[in-house]
């Protein structure tokens, strides 16, 4: 693979990712409406939200200080750059090498560090009342994510994820406990890290209870068109992750055109039903009370630390 | 001609620079009525004798090793001095952050008059000196001589405000476990040197103990030098030695001078005492874990500023000591370049912390100097009164947190790395551990994520708190220019560290080699380049912060481009949104006590708490919540109540009676007839 062919397979892959988020959203939203016994919205409706949103004008709160403004920009971009690291469709970007999973984390956290302190920007209560409330999740989901990573590197012997995956989707089919741990541990952390039902609601419109709302309160046209479009990349990425790790099978090699539709496709089946299982999830659980967050959380980290554990004795 | 040489080599130039520091110092005191000495002509000459000790110490890495002996010292006990790589990286820390803190110094003492600025200027230049001297002795003598007056002029630093009660007790519990370490540290040499008479570190080095006495000399070690680097149980020190001092003397305590501990640890266990052992370094582990926890736990508490970053202190030591210890079980297991990594991994660590946590206590210096505040709950809203001094600690908060590109990712992505060796173990206990310490840190640092969102919320975002303090807020200006130029520099040392690790890489790789034998892999050392950071070989990990922030840096570039492109720019101010209910007030945001309820709801057995809730007809609520250490009340108070007890048993032989002492004096001759005979 020459490095044109590698750069032009990781452009197309980001831009693809990007573009295509806000259509996972839909298609979650979508399946939860037939769930419910709603008539479900088209599946298209996030992108004209966002065009909607885009061309208002935006308002912005007196008093807030240029980090507030910038902050939308910034989640785009760390989200973008999440995209890109994420094998989505190929292995072997020339990108990948920059950034591992531990990398992949903390471009996550500095998103959520500029998103917390954006809210406590205004100076008003419900932003601080997110910020703080975000930061409780994610200290908590933050930990119980690296460990179902490291059981995926210990397995692997590589904290690169595109080395990942090339184990992984490349062995012959085996049966591994740790991964079983693993992967209930990331469905958790996927769940509370995304805003999701049982630890909040994306849907929910009552202040006292918002977490991720509380803290976007403030924003409104293209700064909340793009810190919605960067949830959606969140949820996409977050998606990509877990099919990565747990479900590899049909990912292209890098410059590989020939395999593109297939992988195209398994990603396509791969996330259709991620979704359908997320509606799913949403509709058969309630949301938790904040409190026992961290009971949820730190369930999700010492399954992440049993599937480690579970390797370890496995391999003896 | 030859002493000419001699100052051109890095042992003759660092001596020749830490002389220099002893110079001013005492030219401080000979023109102690004249100010504008200390601040125009000696705090600037610091920082410049600062920068070549830098550069001194990063030529010393490269170069072999050298020895000297000066014709100081008792008659034949003469002070030895040598320099070595681990010597010179730590003479580079040293110069590099203290010429940042000595230009910001002198800005921030400004205000002071001639007498007290002399004092303050002659202790802080014996300060580095003590430090250079001990970086560079060679012999237990000098070390400890340094040390000492380390202790002793960083103690008159401290107490600068003497005459605040809380300050000179904050000095002699400081003095105190200073001197517990420092006993513990002499005993170590005298375990070491087993009766040989020779002190000097060859000697020591030489020296064959049996595996009973090789441990008794790592215990003493580890406490010892734990003791001046915040380690926990004999961290209480820290958090009220560094308020109480002025915030120069602060980040240099705080950034430089508990790094001299780290200096001594590895300067001692790895090299002198050798033979390294696994289950040494899984007691470092676990006390390190536990630092780390307790540390960033008891952070989240504060309300004031600056202890608040003393127990990040103590959290960052723990941090360190997390990889110090996987090196050394690395070592104990026979797996070197793991070794050298967990040990890089440290090290490493030891100078981010250093760079940032140098400029956080600058940050919160400047805003005490303008604002004339130390409590977060009374502060907000800074940023529109001090942009600069805001961005540069947001610099320091982000790279505090661990996030990349800034520097602080990078030693915390290098401990990981250098956890994830463990399935090279053979003992599958330890196998399993060294993974749970890397959970240890990576909610150690998610927390301190949180930590800071706090600082930097509370005190900077927002509005003013407290409707008192408003009227003092609006005259606080920004940082003055040798403030914030000395911020600036740690700043930019902050992204620098960041974004080339690999150039450190290959120093600490040298450190490395030259402490024990063998570095990192020919695979990773091949892998890295400027752009490259690979700890063990290509395919496993690899991290390039420059590429990371290029893109980031880019797609956020040209997300902006392309929303102004095709969408307007319109913006409206209005007054943010008060949920329908328009009696807000600007004390309805969280306060920095508020941030931390989620945890202490979380860890709420681990504080020691107490609350006192407003009624419900009170006319001026007011929330009131203490937190103090645990250690205090099992450890420190029982120690000082059985001192106390004893001291007044002894007290019992004081009669004030001369007819008394006699018969003192009468019954000894008795006993030493009876048994000597």
């Amino acid at each position: 693979m020459n490095t044109w062919t590698g750069a032009g397979f990781q452009i197309l892959q980001s831009v693809f990712v990007v573009l295509a988020a806000p259509l996972l959203m839909g298609w979650v939203n979508q399946c939860r409406a037939w769930l419910q016994n709603r008539s479900a919205p088209s599946i298209l409706l996030p992108y004209y939200t966002l065009a909607k949103l885009f061309h208002k004008d935006a308002v912005v709160a007196r008093g807030a200080s240029p980090l507030f403004r910038a902050t939308p920009y910034i989640l785009f971009g760390c989200m973008w750059l999440a995209a890109g690291i994420v094998p989505v469709l190929a292995t072997g970007l020339p990108f990948a090498p920059a950034a591992d999973i531990i990398a992949l984390v903390g471009v996550f956290a500095l998103a959520r560090v500029f998103s917390a302190l954006a809210a406590m920007d205004t100076g008003t209560s419900f932003g601080g009342l997110g910020a703080r409330r975000e930061m409780l999740i994610g200290f908590l989901a933050e930990p119980a994510m690296l460990m179902t990573l490291f059981t995926a590197a210990f397995i692997s012997g590589s904290t690169q994820l595109t080395t990942i995956v090339d184990t992984l989707a490349r062995r012959e089919f085996a049966l591994y406990p740790s991964l079983a741990f693993a992967a209930v541990a990331f469905l958790m952390v996927l769940l509370a890290e995304n805003a999701r039902i049982p630890i909040d609601n994306p849907a929910t419109h009552l202040e006292l209870t918002m977490i991720h709302e509380a803290m976007i309160l403030e924003y409104s046209a293209r700064h909340l068109a793009l810190i919605e479009w960067a949830v959606a990349i969140k949820l996409f990425a977050y998606m990509t992750i877990g099919i990565a790790l747990f479900v590899p099978w049909g990912i292209a090699p890098a410059g590989d055109w020939g395999a593109l539709p297939t992988a195209v496709g398994a990603l396509v089946a791969k996330l259709a039903l991620a979704g359908a299982g997320l509606a799913l999830i949403e509709t058969l659980l309630a949301r938790l009370r904040l409190l026992l967050a961290p009971e949820f959380l730190s369930s999700a980290f010492l399954l992440g630390v049993l599937g480690m554990l579970t390797h370890f004795l496995v391999q003896g | 001609m030859s002493l000419l040489h001699a100052a051109l080599s890095p042992l003759g130039g660092a001596l020749a620079l830490a002389l220099a520091w002893l110079a001013i110092a005492a030219a401080c005191l000979l023109r102690a009525r004249n100010a504008a000495f200390a601040r125009r002509l000696a705090f600037p000459l610091g920082a410049l004798v600062g920068l070549v000790l830098a550069a001194v110490g990063l030529a010393a890495v490269w170069l072999p090793v050298q020895v000297m002996t000066l014709p100081l010292g008792l008659p034949d006990l003469p002070f030895h001095l040598r320099v070595d790589p681990l010597a010179g990286f730590f003479l580079m820390l040293l110069g590099s952050v203290s010429a940042g803190i000595s230009v910001y110094a002198a800005g921030y003492f400004r205000a002071e008059p001639s007498g007290r600025l002399a004092l303050i200027a002659f202790q802080y230049h014996v300060f580095l000196a003590s430090m250079a001297f001990v970086l560079l002795a060679d012999d237990a003598y000098l070390f400890m001589v340094a040390w000492e007056t380390m202790a002793l002029a960083s103690y008159f630093l401290v107490i600068t405000d003497h005459r605040e009660a809380v300050n000179r007790s904050a000095g002699f519990l400081y003095l105190l476990i200073a001197h517990l370490g420092a006993l513990a540290i002499l005993l170590c040499f005298g375990v070491l040197h087993g009766g040989h008479g020779d002190y000097s570190f060859e000697a020591l080095r030489a020296a064959q103990l049996q595996p009973p006495w090789a441990t008794v000399a790592f215990l003493l070690a580890f406490f010892g030098f734990g003791a001046k680097a915040g380690m926990l149980p004999l961290h209480a020190w820290l958090p009220e030695a560094h308020p109480a001092a002025p915030s120069p003397v602060s980040a240099l305590m705080s950034g430089v001078m508990i790094k001299t501990a780290i200096y001594g640890m590895v300067r001692v266990i790895f090299d002198l005492i050798g033979n390294v052992r696994w289950e040494w370094g899984l007691v470092v582990l676990v006390v390190g874990a536990g630092t780390t926890l307790f540390g960033v736990l008891y952070a989240l508490m504060q309300h004031d500023l600056k202890r608040l970053l003393a127990y990040h202190s103590v959290e960052n030591i723990g941090i360190i000591l997390l990889g110090l210890g996987m090196a050394m079980v690395f070592i104990g297991f026979g797996h070197p370049a793991a070794a050298a990594l967990g040990l890089i991994a440290g090290l490493y660590h030891t100078l981010n912390h250093a760079v940032f946590k140098g400029l956080l206590f600058l940050g919160a210096g400047s805003i005490l100097h303008s604002s004339g505040l130390r409590n977060l709950n009374d502060m907000g809203g800074l940023i529109h009164r001090m942009p600069k001094t805001a961005f540069y600690f947001l610099v320091g908060a982000l790279a505090i947190s661990g996030l990349p590109p800034l520097n602080g990712f990078v030693s915390e992505w290098l401990t990981f790395q250098a956890a994830l060796q463990a399935t090279l173990l053979q003992n599958g206990i330890v196998r399993s551990l060294l993974p749970l310490f890397a959970a240890t840190l990576a909610l150690a640092g998610a927390l301190t994520a949180m930590c800071f969102v706090k600082v930097f919320g509370v005190a900077f975002l927002g509005q003013p708190r407290e409707p008192a303090h408003a009227s003092s807020l609006p005259h606080a200006g920004d940082a003055g220019d040798m403030e914030r130029f000395g911020m600036a520099w740690l700043a930019a040392a902050c992204f620098v560290l960041g974004l080339f690790p690999t150039s450190f890489l290959l120093v600490l790789n040298r450190v490395a080699v030259t402490l024990g034998g063998r570095g990192l892999s020919d695979q990773a050392l091949s892998g890295s380049g400027w752009l490259w950071l690979v700890p063990t070989a290509a395919d496993k990990a690899s991290y390039s912060p420059i590429i990371f922030l290029v893109v980031i840096v880019a797609v956020t570039l040209l997300t902006l481009s392309l929303v102004r492109r095709f969408f307007h720019g319109r913006a409206r101010l209005v007054d943010p949104w008060d949920c329908g209910y328009p009696e807000q007030t600007s004390r309805m945001q969280d306060t920095a006590d508020a941030f931390g309820q989620p945890i202490r709801h979380v860890f709420g057995p681990l504080y020691r708490m107490q609350r006192a809730l407003p009624g419900p007809d009170d006319k001026a609520p007011r929330y009131v919540l203490k937190i103090e250490d645990r250690h205090w009340y099992w450890l420190y108070l029982p120690i000082a109540r059985a001192a106390e007890y004893v001291s007044s048993k002894v007290a019992l032989l004081q009669q004030g009676r001369i007819s008394i002492y006699l018969l003192y004096s009468f019954i000894t001759l008795i006993a030493l007839l009876v048994f000597v005979r």
